[in-house]
């Protein structure tokens, strides 16, 4: 064990590892190192944020849905209510229609049967005529109404 | 295994570093002066983190932030285990403390991992590549004190030089004069600032060559005892995997700790 100028060429031979190290082998890793950690997080931090994206979009959806929901139910309802009114009015003027037609029907059927009646009783005179024509023509004969006709005399 | 004089003769020849000098600085033939150069502690340890970190600039080079490649994802576990340890201990802003820190670590695991592959296994490769049977050769770089002291004594500059840049010139020197006992007592009060900062590099460097070093010795231990050394080598290397992290990791945290009190107010 001696010392001697191994000494100077050992401390040569140190500082330049120690420049080879500090120029070519730390920088380039601590980047390299220090660029994943920063990207690593940047992507936990893009989970963390997408998650609680998927969550309120979640919740989002679960309310539009429940909105929808509702709003259709009041819908189908309304939807009802209005085809029950529907069928209502339309009962109301078909009834109204019908009470028209009838009385329409009604008034002309009067109207007829004044007619009819007026057509009879014209042909009720013409008739009795008629009828009083034949029966004269058959009744009246000299010999039987003599009688009369002598008593028509005696009135003169 | 030039087993030239014996049993004592072998541990020598694996405990000697593989040295190159001028002739001027050489003593009876043989390189002592402080201008000789430990060539296997020099291309080892160059190599390993030529190799290792070459490898690790290239898959920085090519990280994405995206999905990483499994290179990129091990070199990124590493490279955040140390620096979660930094963040943990050192609260300053710093662009060199991070990159230190994961050179220390990889550096010194690599090194000190060259102690698990069996202790002749290269460097008897090696001799017979060579065709030399006498030479010497230390695979465990980190067994070298020259090494520990080169990291620890250029952490201990890079700590005193942060110190002065973020504290400023007038606060620093306060503290060195003036803390802990009030700026009557500054003589003493350096004194202690010597002693502590002296005392950071030693140990910081002693440490890992004392673990490494007696970790090296028992594999040698081991290795002479013939065919016994099988059921005796693997529960050491077990036990050495984690020396060798602890080692390594004891370095680094030492380090970020030191760089933390220099950066720091008392």
């Amino acid at each position: 064990m001696n010392i001697n100028a191994t000494l100077i060429g050992q401390a040569i031979w140190f500082g330049l590892f120690i420049w080879i190290t500090m120029k070519y082998v730390w920088p380039p890793l601590q980047k390299a190192m220090a660029d994943r950690q920063a990207q690593i997080a940047d992507g936990l931090a893009a989970a963390e944020r997408g998650k609680n994206e998927q969550e309120l979009a979640a919740k989002r959806s679960a309310d539009a849905l429940r909105e929808a929901k509702e709003k259709s139910s009041d819908l189908i309802a309304q939807a009802e209510k209005r085809a029950q009114q529907i069928v209502e009015e339309a009962k109301g003027v078909a009834k109204v229609e019908a009470d028209k037609v009838v009385a329409g029907a009604k008034a002309e059927i009067d109207q007829e049967v004044e007619r009819a009646k007026q057509a009879l009783r014209e042909r009720v005179a013409e008739l009795a005529v008629a009828g009083a024509e034949k029966i004269l023509r058959k009744e009246i004969n000299a010999s039987a109404h003599a009688d009369m006709l002598v008593a028509l005399k005696q009135d003169l | 295994m030039s087993a030239e004089g014996g049993t004592t003769g072998y541990i020598q020849h694996h405990l000697t570093n593989l040295v190159v000098c001028s002739d001027s600085a050489k003593v009876d033939g043989v390189c002592t002066g402080f201008w000789s150069f430990h060539l296997d502690t020099l291309l080892v340890s160059g190599i390993l983190g030529l190799v290792v970190f070459g490898l690790m600039a290239m898959l920085a080079s090519k990280a994405t932030s995206g999905v990483p490649s499994s290179g990129q994802n091990f070199v990124e576990m590493v490279v955040g285990l140390v620096d979660q340890q930094v963040r943990d201990t050192f609260h300053g802003k710093s662009a060199l403390v991070t990159p230190l820190a994961i050179t220390i670590f990889v550096w010194v695991f690599v090194m000190n991992a060259m102690d698990l592959i069996p202790v002749d296994f290269l460097p008897s490769a090696l001799q017979a590549a060579t065709g030399n049977h006498e030479m010497p050769f230390k695979f465990v770089p980190t067994t070298d004190p020259n090494l520990t002291f080169a990291m620890s004594i250029t952490v201990f500059v890079i700590s005193i030089v942060m110190g002065l840049k973020v504290k400023g010139v007038g606060h620093f020197m306060h503290e060195v004069f003036a803390v802990p006992f009030g700026i009557k007592l500054a003589p003493i009060n350096l004194l202690f600032r010597i002693v502590e900062e002296i005392a950071r590099p030693i140990s910081l460097s002693l440490r890992l060559f004392g673990n490494m070093y007696a970790g090296e010795m028992v594999f040698i231990l081991i290795a002479l005892l013939g065919i016994y050394q099988l059921p005796l080598a693997l529960p050491w290397e077990l036990f050495h995997i984690l020396i060798i992290t602890l080692q390594a990791f004891v370095f680094m945290m030492l380090t970020i700790v030191y760089m933390s009190m220099a950066a720091e107010s008392h």
